[in-house]
């Protein structure tokens, strides 16, 4: 059965670990990490990458446009 | 099962290519910067890019021109819709519109903001209401909510002592020259989506003069509601939207004979 898998690049340097794009992952996908950046704000990383579904909300919803989603289709 | 290969035929979505890579000076999780892509994706593929000229307020926006890619104007506090009216009758082929937040175009441009939609101006508000006076220190704005917190309102705003919020949308809809007037919020993905549309059509409807349109974003200003960036989104859904309900406040064409 083909399956619809999706990834996601935060750009860190970019992150305020605002948290806004945890809270709208329908798929409990992403979470702030203890690494901190250059700013010393938390970043947002995948914890659950197999959930990941390439919907975009994430992207779409990030204040600071630091999040590039990819998806691909596996048959 | 394979990993999902990190290349452009796969990417579904990015950072808009109007948007610089200057940081942002917004506080982390500001909608502001939410609303900057979408008025970049919105300009990037109306193809207007060469064409647009932003009118940049006073309040926390004032550097937008450091963060979208096309021209810019930085008008004098509230007077933002006046320099787009003269912006776009002297350059009439050029899609002009302002990005005000409710300090400046609710509460000092109040007059220019009620002439420019009274007039049909064919030019778009975008306008940021978080219900506070973000940039100075999280003052009672005109569109605070009765019993709301703020710097200057301790114990919530009274208004026997403050007085009553207002909707300028609601306003200005009463004007015929102001033809598109909606209220949209970013505070989740699905809205995110309807506001770009909306801003998508208000951009529309001024390059067919089809008169003023105002596009209110209903926003947090987590940092003023002295709130998380995810509690604040939430606060906005309970508090914000019950009195500031999104939709379309008006949509027609403009009717020269009325």
């Amino acid at each position: 059965m083909a399956k619809i898998k999706g990834t996601v690049v935060v750009d860190s340097e970019r992150c305020k670990g605002c948290g806004v794009c945890v809270a709208s992952c329908p798929c409990d996908v992403l979470a702030l990490s203890s690494e901190v950046n250059g700013k010393g704000y938390p970043v947002v990383r995948m914890t659950h990458p197999d959930a990941c579904t390439g919907c975009a909300s994430c992207g779409v919803i990030c204040p600071d446009s630091c999040i590039t989603v990819y998806r691909q289709k596996f048959e | 099962m394979a990993e999902v290969e990190i290349k452009a035929e796969n990417r579904v979505y990015a950072k808009p290519r109007l948007i610089l890579d200057n940081t942002m000076h917004y506080c982390p999780g500001c909608s502001h910067g939410t609303v900057h892509k979408l008025v970049a994706e919105v300009i990037d593929e109306l193809g207007l890019a060469e064409r647009t000229i932003g009118i940049s307020p006073v309040g926390c926006s004032v550097f937008a021109y450091n963060y979208i890619d096309i021209d810019w104007i930085e008008a004098a506090h509230g007077r933002a819709l006046a320099v787009a009216t003269a912006a776009k009758r002297l350059n009439p082929d050029r899609m002009v519109f302002t990005y005000q937040g409710d300090g400046d175009l609710s509460a000092i441009g109040t007059a220019e903001s009620i002439h420019a939609a009274a007039r049909g101006e064919n030019v778009v508000a975008i306008y940021i209401n978080n219900a506070i006076y973000g940039m100075t220190g999280g003052q009672m704005a005109p569109t605070t909510l009765l019993g709301m917190k703020t710097a200057t309102t301790p114990y919530g705003r009274d208004p026997r002592l403050n007085g009553y919020p207002y909707k300028i949308a609601e306003m200005l809809a009463h004007l015929d020259g102001a033809t598109y007037i909606t209220r949209q919020s970013v505070h989740k993905p699905a809205n995110v989506r309807k506001c770009k549309a909306a801003i998508k059509k208000a951009f529309q409807h001024a390059m067919d003069g089809e008169g003023f349109s105002l596009v209110e974003v209903v926003s947090t200003c987590n940092s003023g509601w002295k709130l998380s960036p995810v509690a604040a989104n939430e606060w906005l859904e309970q508090h914000m939207l019950p009195y500031y309900p999104l939709g379309d406040i008006k949509d027609e064409k403009l009717d020269p004979t009325r």
